[in-house]
């Protein structure tokens, strides 16, 4: 095993200078021109079983890769970049990156359960390997030499007695490899690497320091207008009226769009738009109304069940737990919560002689393609959407409700449009993350062995199905009569099993059929929620056994990966075994501890482990977390500063998540709206994070993107347990729940 | 509408737009700069961050009437990928940035806290930061770019 340390063995300067990536600036801009004007490629083939859907060799030596998985803004432009670089054995410079078009991109499903890597990267390494076989046979023919006494450098077929002899790849292409992807190719092995494993800068990032890279926010169309869409602050309601009087002076005013309930504006320049909206006068009538937050999760676990399936079960969990020296048991609530994508989403789309564009960063392009049929009535082959990187997403924000509403303006309109949501837009109408509750109870004999392990969660009925294209309830297909019903959430039950070797399990997942908002996936769905439950439950055990909380989960792990990784964190923090609560937490109003967590993501790929340290105010109620320590094993690491950047990443987004994050509402209104009504967490408030790698080259290269947040939770209100004696079961943190749990006194397991 | 002359990035630009318009649609939308970014319209978050006379305002929510002839600095009136300033080549040695939509503000920000104070300690760095809101996560990065820029 191989760990690398926080400090990246790769120095960055050094690499520019010796690649010249930066001079270079190839592909940093998905778009070109002084305003983002928006240039499209020519439609080719996008069948995934062609070699030639995937890459385009030029004459000039020139490789376009075609990926249908999107860069999210977590590096994935540069690492895709690299494996195909790897595969086709030239140097990573000469690939330019075209993501997530449907006119010129294979479909590889949506951007999305940390599949980038491993589906993603391993459909398009399959493709390129099956590219560079046939170029070196070609080669073989060309110069009548066999295969095998060939040998590629940098996108140049050389004979290996004869170097000097040599055919470009760009002079073997012709017009095509005309070949299927073989799915059984040879893929390099690590020990041949020579781009996969290196931490390259990332292609897209002096770019977006400069104002040079183009988001989609910054696509700009020849004589496009700009709208708002006029939607509810009650999320059931339904528009009765309008009266766009006042609209209609404002400077620039095209014309209003209404079909059913959906109501936008239109007009020449963007601060009209705005302005325009707030001057239309809608009138609406009220919705079923909302259910009172203070009770949430009661009314979650007593909607109707649509279905019920164990996830876990080994031995006889009923009997262990009836036969058992001591019983524990608890509840764990998880708040519904938002994405709050800080820029706001945007869509561009033009109608044009019975075709449209959409400039999108949706997640899912081609399932969008599917989604935006039923919309705009159109053919799905006449709807082309082209990926344009937005502002980071970590799940279905409102991206694609404002893909669908650019799409409805510009069909009814004829016109291009750019539709550029508000902060309240984004926060308060995109899709929310369901709630979740969660009643744990186990068993342990009378030295404190675990005996029995028993959970049900109730969790939100999905309807996603992995690799077929969503129906999701987009607000322009809801408003505009499209029935769209259902939770497309993601796959919730994944980490409901928990990680351990116990003799009696039993996990419940109870599927609730129904909604309180319309809902969506966010980082990491289910499994953050989950891991929070079973990785506090363990730590309860763990007291309850009088054990050190780290030295109890190794007793039940036996996969050795499981427990480098456990271990792994455990040193990088300087993991002192004892059991909790910290007899040196201080008598002061700051009380100190520390906590543990760990996973394997979906128990089956990414192995992380995280050692939080906090400081509890005992008169605020205030949680401060000081240092994080992850150690993270995702197999084997395309670029090892991608991967440390999505662990630090996944720790500061869940932290502020796991103190300060929950939607607010009252009866008939969503009461967050921006950044003073649902806070994230600031530069003042941010640990330290500490990070170890552990490489395992030759194996699988699992997704970084999503695991280490499922971690963060646990281990926070393991650590403030440490700090207090005092149990956090229901998520956020915040200030005033810390102080009611700490006016209990110590919770008992 | 009305006419204004503004000073941007060293260079007169003249647009006609109403007096009300915040500065952040003037600069992306009538002189088509994409630095500046649209995050709330409210001031809150940062992301459209400019200097106006060496000093960092919210974009989004100061009205062009206001500006007068003050001098106004953008992202890339620091520099560009072929000449980045220092600050932005010790952002882009540090990859400190998932997405980057919010590093305009935090870029910004830093550049007008090193020409007062060219050697921030953390607490001070991150004390200017208070005021930006970045949701990847990229929060230590940030703060090791703007210490390495201090100190190269």
């Amino acid at each position: 095993m191989t760990t690398l340390n926080a400090t990246t063995s790769f120095d960055r300067r050094e690499f520019l200078k010796a690649t010249g990536v930066l001079a270079i600036g190839f592909s940093m801009y998905g778009l070109t021109g002084p305003a983002g004007a928006a240039t499209l490629r020519a439609p080719k083939s996008v069948a995934k079983e062609a070699i030639d859907s995937w890459l385009m060799i030029g004459p000039d030596d020139r490789i376009t890769v075609f990926s249908g998985k999107v860069d999210l803004g977590t590096g994935t432009r540069t690492a895709l970049a690299q494996l195909a670089a790897e595969e086709l054995d030239v140097r990573f410079e000469r690939i330019e990156m075209v993501m997530g078009d449907t006119a010129t991109t294979p479909d590889q499903w949506l951007t999305a359960a940390n599949l980038t890597i491993f589906q993603g990267g391993g459909e398009l390494r399959r493709a390129a390997a099956s590219a560079r076989r046939a170029l070196v046979e070609r080669a073989s023919q060309k110069l009548g030499v066999p295969a095998s006494d060939l040998f590629v450098s940098d996108g140049v077929v050389r004979v290996k007695s004869n170097p000097s002899r040599s055919v470009r790849y760009g002079e073997l292409i012709g017009d095509g490899l005309k070949l299927e992807v073989d799915p059984k190719v040879p893929l390099k092995q690590s020990t041949e690497y020579k781009v996969i494993g290196k931490s390259i800068p990332r292609v897209d990032i002096p770019g977006k320091m400069t104002g040079e890279f183009v988001y989609v926010q910054d696509v700009r169309l020849p004589g496009m207008l700009h709208a708002r869409v006029i939607r509810p602050d009650d999320p059931g309601a339904r528009l009765a009226s309008f009266d766009d009087s006042a609209a209609r002076k404002v400077t620039g005013f095209v014309q209003t769009v209404r079909k059913g309930d959906f109501l936008a504006v239109v007009t020449r320049s963007e601060w009209g738009a705005v302005k325009a909206a707030r001057a239309i006068q809608a009138t609406w009538t009220p919705g079923p109304g909302l259910p009172d937050q203070a009770t949430v999760f009661e009314t979650w676990r007593k909607m109707p069940v649509a279905k019920e399936e164990l996830t876990q079960n080994v031995g006889n969990a009923q009997a262990a737990l009836d036969g058992s020296a001591k019983r524990v048991k608890a509840t764990y609530d998880f708040a519904i919560q938002t994405h709050a994508t800080i820029g706001p989403s945007c869509a561009v789309a033009d109608f044009k002689d019975g075709k449209l564009t959409i400039w999108t960063s949706s997640q899912a392009t081609h399932s969008m393609q599917h989604e935006l049929v039923a919309i705009t009535g159109l053919a799905r082959d006449a709807i082309r959407l082209v990926f344009v990187e937005g502002a980071g997403c970590y799940g279905r924000n409102g991206t694609e409700d404002a893909a669908a509403d650019a799409a409805l303006i510009s069909t009814v309109i004829g016109k291009p449009v750019r539709v550029q949501w508000s902060r309240a837009d984004e926060t308060a109408r995109a899709p929310k993350s369901p709630p979740r509750t969660m009643d744990m109870e186990a068993g342990l004999d009378a030295q404190g062995n675990v005996v029995a392990w028993s959970g049900d969660f109730y969790i939100a009925l999905n309807q996603i199905v992995a690799f077929k294209p969503l129906d999701f309830p987009l607000l322009a297909a809801t408003e505009t009569g499209v029935p769209r019903p259902g939770n497309w959430v993601g796959f919730l039950f994944q980490n409901s099993g928990q990680p351990y070797q116990f003799a009696n399990v039993r996990v419940n997942t109870r599927h609730i059929g129904g909604h309180i908002f319309r809902s969506s996936h966010l980082r990491s769905p289910g499994r953050i929620e989950n891991s929070f439950g079973n990785e506090s439950f363990m730590d309860e055990l763990a007291a309850a056994a009088n054990a050190d909380p780290a030295e109890y989960r190794l007793r039940y792990l036996k996969d050795p990966r499981a427990i480098d990784v456990v271990q792994a964190a455990m040193k990088l923090a300087g993991w002192q075994a004892r059991p909790g609560p910290n007899p040196g937490a201080g008598s002061g109003p700051v009380a100190k501890g520390r906590g543990i967590s760990y996973l394997r993501y979906n128990n089956a790929i990414t192995y992380v482990a995280a050692v939080a340290e906090v400081e509890v105010n005992r008169t605020t109620g205030e949680i401060s977390v000081a240092r994080i320590c992850v150690s993270h094993d995702c197999g084997e690491m395309v670029n090892p500063d991608g991967v440390k950047n999505q662990v630090e990443g996944g720790v500061m987004q869940t932290v502020s998540r796991t103190l300060m994050e929950t939607v607010t509402w009252e009866r008939n209104k969503v009461t967050s709206v921006d950044w003073a009504t649902y806070p994230i967490m600031r530069f003042t408030q941010a640990p330290k994070v500490e990070v170890a790698l552990i490489d395992r080259p030759g194996t699988p290269a699992w997704g970084a993107g999503e695991p280490t947040a499922c971690a963060i939770p646990a281990a926070i209100a393991n650590a403030v347990f440490d700090a207090t004696g005092v149990r956090l079961r229901s998520l956020p943190f915040t200030p005033d729940k810390v102080k009611a749990a700490l006016a209990k006194g110590p919770t008992r397991a | 509408m009305a006419s204004y002359t503004l000073k941007v990035n060293g260079k007169r630009r003249v647009v006609d737009v109403d007096a009300d318009t915040p500065v952040l649609y003037v600069l992306r939308d009538n002189l088509a700069l994409r630095g500046p970014r649209f995050g709330c319209g409210l001031a809150q978050c940062g992301s459209c961050t400019v200097l106006l006379n060496g000093n960092p305002i919210r974009s989004c929510s100061v009205p062009v009437s206001a500006v007068k002839d003050g001098a106004i600095t953008t992202l890339e009136g620091l520099g560009t990928v072929a000449k980045p300033s220092k600050l932005q080549q010790a952002f882009i040695d540090e990859q400190a940035a998932q997405c980057g939509y919010c590093v305009n503000g935090m870029i910004m920000t830093a550049a007008a806290l090193l020409a007062k104070n060219p050697t921030p300690s953390e607490p001070e760095i991150r004390g200017a930061l208070a005021g930006n809101l970045c949701r990847c996560g990229t929060h230590h990065r940030i703060v090791a770019a703007i210490k390495r820029a201090a100190t190269a």
